[in-house]
């Protein structure tokens, strides 16, 4: 695969792929602060397909929620710079006019996140919320509109819709508020789903409900799904590819399975080790040592060498996020020679066995 | 369960019984039935793990673990002891011994004290020793969980989550406690981190010969860092059994559909086994259904569930269960 001639280029290429949904290139952020301007992410580089569904997992701080955030132009009001660009459907959203971003937010990409009463208003009926969003991006009837939200609500697995379409936000349980938003965010048939953490305030049981909810809308309507998460397992649950950051930057790219069962970045491989799940029990487990720099006071080259085992001299230098073949990406140098960990490595203890065979 | 004190094993560091924890709505016209008739010992020296969702009542057994809470029925044993028999003066350097920490380190630190004044305020609230042996009790305890000692001058805003929830370990470890009520203390931090602070707690049971009761959602760190856990839901315990057994063998429906929901971190191949999907969500502890309280989301639910509470009954050696069901040979998926 690696020896990859001309005719193969299109499937390894670098380059903007003319069959994604949304092409991401170079995207930076900064912001100002009372200590100077501080990047938060930088030369964030990935593609999504249409009808993928696409993890992007990291520890807190490493930029994946203002990633997201940046691709519908949401951001704070100390912004000080948007660097790259966001090619959506051949607009690029980094520069586009106010006004065209306010015809595709919401309509052609929808966002939810991780806590559905605070982007409910509870002044409002649910049906009301979710018609809304219909009328203001189609100007449909509003019979139409309260129709299409029935329907909705229903395909998200609210019970007797009829009867919740007039209930307010506090009247409902978490895991019903959080199929709420999907129904709202999914009324206009977006291409794209943006989810940040939408399960992390749900017990485990309510999780596995949306979870699958979502996999199932994305699955029948074709609507790709950018998961953003903390949770490695909720990525392998429910997407197929998992782009892993670290502080500020893109590290890894590569399918979900091919990540899981041979990360190329010593980040993930050390991520995937620290997880109680694959460790045996009652042993010491395995963590990473040190802790992320801070955004103000970013290390040249590698941004993981402090804490990484693997470093040596030549990490120092600048870091590019490198094509490894098979449709990878790392940003390693060493990627070739390592020979990292991955989940299937501790398969034969006890835990995993006990994972693999649950009822 | 027979007399009180009667069946008491004498490992037992606590012994709960038929405990019962029960508040008032805001409005005054109903009571929530947190706990609801729990029964358990915690063996000296162990990790004991309770596991639940949100509304389980997880966490007020905890807090009426260490008598933050008053239990309003049944009794909580400590070494076969009811400190609440115990003289004022007696019970409070009583309760040193038993310790609570939380999921937040930041609600646990006072923003405006030095890292090395939070650790030395409750040896100096316990009058223990001289000025200088309090200083040095809690230079001490700052070095046992890994910081070091310019930590003590810091602020807690200049700390990372790791970090602060050590100082709140350190804290916990100034008076010499026997047992630690652990709620959540992981559920905050990152998972590059979690690992360090569950070392942590497993080097520090090891040389101080702590017991630990680890209350968590979080069925990965429940399972690595206990010896037995407990399965609790609406206010009761459903199963109880050594950590393999139950989450290799769970006996009750509900854990079985715990641990089928927890997402997995696998390649897809090795993730073949189907889900149980439970409908809906936990009923309200207002108003639990009668008889068996999962009946309402339990695929092999019958018309006794509704009429009949199940029994606690030890099924196999140590592995305690409320259902009817559990003994049938063809009732485990498995």
């Amino acid at each position: 695969m690696a020896a990859a001639g001309p005719a193969q280029r299109g499937a390894e290429a670098v380059a903007v792929s003319p069959q994604a949904l949304m092409s991401v290139r170079g995207l930076g952020i900064r912001f100002k602060t009372s200590q100077g301007v501080w990047q938060a992410t930088r030369k964030i580089d990935f593609d999504i397909a249409p009808g993928e569904r696409v993890g992007i997992v990291g520890e807190s701080g490493c930029g994946k929620t203002i990633t997201g955030l940046s691709i519908l132009r949401l951001l704070p009001n100390n912004l000080s710079g948007l660097d790259g660009s966001i090619l959506f459907d051949g607009i690029d959203l980094a520069t586009c006019s106010g006004r065209a971003m306010r015809a595709i937010r919401g309509r052609r990409i929808a966002m939810i996140f991780q806590e559905p009463m605070s982007a409910l208003d509870p002044v409002f009926t649910v049906g009301h919320q979710i018609a809304e969003t219909l009328r203001v991006h189609t100007g449909v009837s509003k019979e139409e509109a309260r129709a299409r939200t029935l329907e909705m609500l229903r395909r998200v697995g609210i019970a007797s819709p009829e009867r919740r379409i007039d209930d307010y936000p506090h009247q409902l349980s978490g895991g019903m508020r959080q199929r709420v938003m999907i129904a709202a965010s999914l009324i206009c048939g977006p291409q794209l789903l943006i989810a940040d953490e939408p399960t992390t305030a749900l017990d485990v049981t309510v999780q596995a409900q949306i979870l699958e909810l979502l996999r199932d809308l994305s699955e029948t309507s074709g609507t790709a799904l950018m998961l953003i998460t903390h949770d490695l397992g909720v990525v392998a649950e429910t997407c197929t590819r998992m782009i892993t950051m670290y502080a500020g930057e893109v590290i890894e790219d590569a399918s979900v399975d091919a990540a899981l069962v041979r990360p190329l970045h010593p980040y993930t491989s050390g991520l995937l080790r620290s997880l109680p799940h694959l460790s045996p029990r009652h042993g010491k487990l395995p963590s990473i040592p040190g802790r992320v720099p801070s955004i103000a006071d970013m290390p040249n080259g590698c941004r993981f060498k402090a804490r990484c085992p693997h470093a040596v001299k030549g990490c120092e230098a600048e870091q590019e996020l490198r094509d490894a073949g098979g449709g990878r990406k790392v940003r390693c140098w060493r990627f070739a020679e390592l020979d990292l960990p991955g989940a299937l490595q501790h398969a034969a203890t006890a835990p995993i066995a006990a994972m693999v065979a649950r009822p | 369960m027979s007399a009180p004190a009667a069946d008491i094993a004498n490992d037992a560091i606590v012994s709960v019984r038929d405990l019962q924890v029960q508040f008032q709505t805001s409005d005054r016209r109903a009571t929530v039935k947190a706990v609801d008739g729990v029964n358990f010992d915690v063996r000296r020296g162990e990790t004991f793990g309770i596991i639940g969702e949100s509304g389980s009542g997880k966490t007020t057994i905890g807090r009426a673990l260490v008598f933050l809470l008053k239990p309003s029925a049944g009794a909580i044993l400590h070494n076969g002891v009811d400190p609440q028999a115990m003289p004022r003066k007696q019970f409070q350097s009583h309760r040193r011994d038993y310790q609570i920490i939380f999921q937040d380190p930041n609600a646990a630190l006072n923003p405006r004290m030095t890292i090395l004044s939070s650790v030395l305020e409750p040896l100096e609230l316990a009058h223990a020793g001289t000025g200088a042996e309090r200083l040095t009790r809690a230079r001490e305890a700052l070095d046992r969980v890994g910081l070091p000692q310019d930590v003590g001058a810091r602020y807690p805003h200049q700390l990372s989550g790791g970090q602060k929830q050590r100082v709140v370990i350190a804290r916990a470890l100034t008076l010499r406690p026997k047992l630690i009520v652990c709620d959540e203390v992981v559920a905050a931090l990152d998972m590059s981190i979690r690992g360090d602070v569950l070392n942590l707690f497993a080097e520090l049971q090891r040389d101080l010969g702590l017991t630990y009761v680890f209350i968590t959602h979080d069925l990965a760190v429940v399972s690595h860092i206990s010896e037995r856990i407990a399965v609790m839901y609406l206010g009761r315990f459903v199963e109880l059994g050594p950590t393999e057994q139950v989450s290799e063998k769970p006996l009750h429906p509900y854990t079985q559909a715990l641990l089928s929901a927890e997402p997995r971190p696998l390649p897809s191949t090795m993730r073949g086994a189907a889900r149980i999907m439970l409908q809906g969500e936990i009923p309200s502890p207002i108003d639990p259904p009668s008889g068996c309280r999962f009946r309402t989301r339990c695929q092999y639910a019958q018309d006794l569930c509704a009429e009949k509470t199940p029994d606690w009954r030890e099924l196999m050696p140590d592995h305690w269960v409320a259902c009817h069901f559990a003994d049938r040979p063809n009732f485990s998926p498995n």
